[in-house]
């Protein structure tokens, strides 16, 4: 056949496929393979993949009594796991229909209580079965072979062939040569790289403007209040206990920097507090308050010890002790808890007198330059 | 050519018809018989990969389930669901949307606890299936590559479970966002700008829960199935591994052909692993989502703790000590960047380079197909046995607060015996595991030079007792075993070889008769020798220098 045939209208030959190569529709004709029986078949093909069966076990005799028992085992069990999926199936219709309702109901030992574990019971028993079934057929009706498998290693001449293909092509584009294309190629590629990421750079935001870190929305006179919004008077809590406070702006509850603990200091707590450096006062007669946010990981520190002062951080276990401005006494915490500086407005409610000094929170980079 | 539907062998039959069909037109016939004739070998311990590969699939089908009804918005809304409890309760809309699949959807319950457990067993079975990988060697050349596609696995679907573990936005997965965001936050020079980049601003802002949504759903999900297609391509193209033992060498496979047997049992296995995890989804509770309540930055609940498989960070973080790094300038490097991101990718990348660590150390190049026995490598096994250690200590502390509750033991006691034992347990294991292979291999050498002892006392004509030894194979002068050791399992008692008859089947009452096993297996012949070879001819002790068989042939066993 050739490609370069020129006559008008030429298709370019006969239309006949070209001789197949070594293929084993040379080695065997028809004939011959219709004439093998099925087994040989299977190993023949077998021997063209590298196969060769060792030994095989038959399985139990046809109509013995061992084949009789294993089929009705396997029987058995496929009908059972028919059984467990229709079952599945009345449960998951039927509540709520002709069986009781499966929503959620406040009392226990219900039909609701029932239903997920009665879906679980049947469907993973359903599927069980399943496999129990084909695991035992595959052991016990089928028979047992050993086969062999070559392992061929990589083909020397495939190498040499692929490899000439290649750089045969390699050179025919003569980029080895052509210095200016393999230059502008890669003067491409590097811009059409960058050009395909510069998209990301809308996830780029700069996370200083503002100061979001380092500010919360406690400033000058915001009153602490509850959670549910309610002021604090300095008579309302007794000593030894600690109270989760917000700032009084909206949505203040929410706000994840702003979480703040007001603690009032028994007398003996008060009698050997040490307050850090510089935040002498910043407390306001036995209160005071630290930021509720954990300076290692960023955890609500939340369990409060008033026997021994120490406020407990349940996720990494950090501890800060009160008496001595929230500094961290145990566990991976560095830093002490910032103090919210306190105050008492007119009406006689906790109001903070600034915002945190220092940055809430965990510890980052160029957290002490903000 | 030639064939037409005269041809001798044409299919007559209706099923054989459509299949040639089918073959004119897709030429499927050599690539399926290729497949079904693939020989794969049988061990018990090569079905755990496949148990990760079917909790992937069940991980696929219940998440796509579970999209149908979640909501990954953080759009403020009422609670007005079944669950009263939470009613009127404000919340995100994906915390809302996660408890109406719990209660408001008929299954839905049993659908989210399926996918959970599937992602517990699924990074299980990775981690074990790896183990194995290592202990037996299989990584080295030439499956260096699918090694390394394993580890990236494993440290996807890590993350994969990480983001899916935040979506529900309850109170727990809120606690470990804001953990992760500290832990971005604790980058050295960007970690602010990277936090930015992430969370779209400052914790938690409103669009961490849609971005991990869409990477938990599509993107690790994708490149995961890519790197599983390719993962198991390569295990195709390269064969698998299998322990030494008769037949068996580096330039073959033996076992069973795909079809049907292999196929039968890995159908099986997976009905099972489907099965287990669709009884644990309905049976065991896991993660009650709607008993923690919605995520509130000012709570938290004791004993927050991650899903076992981030645990060991957990712990690392609680054991590593308070130490910032202050630099000149006043930047600092916060602690939590040790333990969170410097430990495991250090971790990480000496367990994907260890193929070539080894390689290097020693200078052992070759391709192997042959899998060894962890005791025959002792350093390797060693080296394995102290990271494992390593890794269960730091588990192990990422528990430390509720092993300390639950035993009434100091809190800060855990941390240090955690900071200690992190320190010296492992180098102990690594010695312990050091002298039981050496003492493992030492046992291998003594049966087969001086036989598998039987249990049988003999009382010499001069008095002396010895035990009689069974030889597992020729014998020299000496009397001692001239097998050497091929690296396969050594047979250690008399029943492994054929010392006494197989056990009747039967469950509740025998199904064959004795006499029937008797005689099969002495036409099998199941020793490793011939009849005669198998006559008892010395205690094998290298005191008695070959004496002369005195009789003692191996009793009949009785029933």
């Amino acid at each position: 056949m050739t490609t370069h045939d020129t006559r008008p209208g030429s298709a370019g030959g006969a239309d006949t496929a070209g001789p197949l190569h070594g293929g084993p529709d040379d080695d065997y004709t028809p004939e011959q393979l219709a004439a093998m029986p099925r087994e040989e078949l299977d190993r023949l093909g077998a021997s063209y993949d590298g196969v060769q069966i060792l030994h095989v076990d038959p399985g139990p005799e046809p109509g013995s009594a061992l084949e009789r028992r294993s089929v009705r085992q396997v029987g058995t069990v496929f009908a059972l796991a028919g059984l467990a999926a229709f079952g599945f199936v009345v449960i998951y219709i039927g509540s709520g229909w002709f069986l009781p309702e499966w929503e959620w109901t406040i009392d226990s030992g219900t039909w609701s209580s029932w239903f997920t574990p009665m879906l679980g019971v049947l469907m993973g028993l359903a599927l069980i079965l399943v496999g129990l079934g084909l695991v035992l057929y595959t052991r016990k009706l089928l028979p047992h072979e050993t086969a062999v498998q070559d392992k061929h290693d990589g083909s020397h001449f495939d190498r040499v062939t692929t490899g000439a293909t290649l750089v045969g092509g390699l050179h025919n584009s003569g980029l080895a040569r052509r210095k200016l294309i393999t230059r502008s190629l890669a003067f491409m590629g590097g811009g059409l790289g960058l050009m395909l990421l510069m998209p990301l750079g809308g996830l780029i935001k700069n996370p200083n403007t503002g100061n979001p870190l380092g500010t919360t929305s406690w400033a000058p006179g915001v009153r602490l209040v509850r959670n549910d919004g309610t002021p604090i008077r300095p008579g309302d809590a007794v000593p030894g206990s600690l109270e989760t406070v917000f700032p009084e702006v909206p949505g203040g509850n929410r706000e994840a920097d702003a979480a703040t603990m007001l603690i009032r200091l028994r007398p003996e707590q008060v009698a050997v507090e040490e307050p850090r450096e510089g935040q002498d006062g910043f407390g306001y007669g036995d209160y005071v308050a630290f930021s509720k946010i954990c300076t290692h990981a960023g955890c609500p520190v939340s369990l409060y010890e008033q026997e021994t002062s120490r406020i407990l951080c349940p996720c990494h276990q950090s501890q800060f002790l009160v008496t001595q401005g929230a500094k961290p006494v145990f566990g991976p915490a560095t830093r002490a808890l910032p103090q919210l500086p306190l105050d008492v407005d007119e009406d006689g409610y906790f109001v903070a007198r600034s915002d945190y000094l220092e940055a809430v929170g965990p510890t980052y980079w160029n957290r002490e330059r903000i | 050519m030639a064939r037409t539907a005269t041809a001798p062998g044409a299919p007559t039959s209706r099923l054989g018809k459509t299949a040639h069909e089918i073959d004119d037109r897709l030429i499927v016939a050599g690539p399926l018989r290729r497949t079904l004739n693939k020989v794969f070998p049988d061990h018990w311990s090569f079905l755990l990969g496949e148990i990760a590969l079917y909790s992937f699939i069940v991980l696929l089908l219940s998440g796509t389930y579970l999209t149908f009804f979640f909501d990954p918005s953080m759009r403020e809304v009422t609670y007005e669901g079944a669950y009263a409890p939470l009613r009127g309760v404000e919340m995100s809309a994906a915390y809302d949307s996660a408890l109406d699949l719990s209660f408001d959807v008929r299954g839905g319950l049993f659908m989210r606890q399926v996918h959970h457990w599937a992602a517990l067993l699924f990074m299980a079975s990775i981690i074990v299936h790896l183990l194995r990988i290592f202990f037996t060697g299989a990584f080295r050349r030439p499956r260096e590559t699918n090694w390394l596609i394993g580890v990236g696995l494993l440290v996807l679907a890590m993350l994969e479970g990480a983001t899916g573990y935040t979506l529900p936005d309850d109170l727990l997965s809120g606690t470990g966002l804001r953990i992760i965001s500290a832990i971005i936050l604790a980058i050295p020079v960007i970690g602010t700008w990277a936090h930015w980049a992430v969370f779209g601003g400052d914790f938690p802002g409103e669009l961490i829960i849609g971005r991990f949504y869409i990477v938990h759903v599509l993107l690790i999900p994708a490149i995961l199935l890519a790197l599983i297609a390719v993962h198991m391509l390569l295990l195709v193209k390269q064969k698998h591994t299998q322990f030494p033992g008769p037949g068996r060498t580096e330039h073959n496979v033996v076992g069973n052909r795909l079809f049907p047997t292999f196929a039968g049992k890995a159908g099986g296995l997976f009905f099972i692993v489907f099965g287990v995890i669709a009884a644990l989804g309905g049976l065991v509770q896991i993660n009650p989502i709607w008993l923690w309540g919605p995520y509130n930055p000012a709570q938290v609940s004791a004993a927050s703790q991650p899903d076992w498989y981030v645990m060991f960070l957990d712990g690392s973080t609680r054991l590593f000590p308070a130490w910032d790094i202050n630099l000149p300038g006043n930047y600092q490097i916060p602690a939590l960047f040790w333990p969170t991101l410097v430990l495991p990718g250090i971790l990480f990348t000496l367990l994907a380079l260890y193929p070539m660590i080894e390689r290097k150390l020693t200078g052992d190049t070759a391709a192997h197909h042959l899998l060894q026995r962890p005791r025959d490598v002792p350093v390797r096994t060693s080296l394995g046995t102290m990271s494992v250690a390593f890794y269960f200590w730091l588990i192990m502390s990422g528990g430390n607060d509720v092993i300390a509750d639950k035993f009434d033991v100091s809190l800060n006691a855990m941390t240090w015996v955690g900071r200690l034992g992190l320190i010296v347990v492992p180098p102990l294991v690594y010695v312990f595991t050091y002298r039981i292979c050496l003492g493992l291999q030492k046992h291998d050498r003594e049966v087969l030079e001086h036989g598998i002892e039987t249990g049988v006392i003999r009382r010499l004509p001069h008095g002396e007792f010895i035990e009689v030894h069974q030889p597992l194979g020729p014998v020299d002068e000496h009397g001692h075993g001239q097998l050497a050791y091929g690296g396969a399992s050594v047979p250690k008692k008399m029943n492994q070889i054929g010392g006494a008859r197989r056990a009747i089947r039967g469950f509740f009452r025998p199904i064959e008769s004795p006499a029937a096993v008797e005689l099969e297996q002495r036409q099998e012949e199941h020793g490793l020798a011939s009849a005669e070879s198998r006559e008892l001819t010395s205690s094998g002790r290298p005191s008695e220098g070959g004496r002369p068989s005195e009789g003692g042939k191996p009793q009949e066993p009785r029933d």
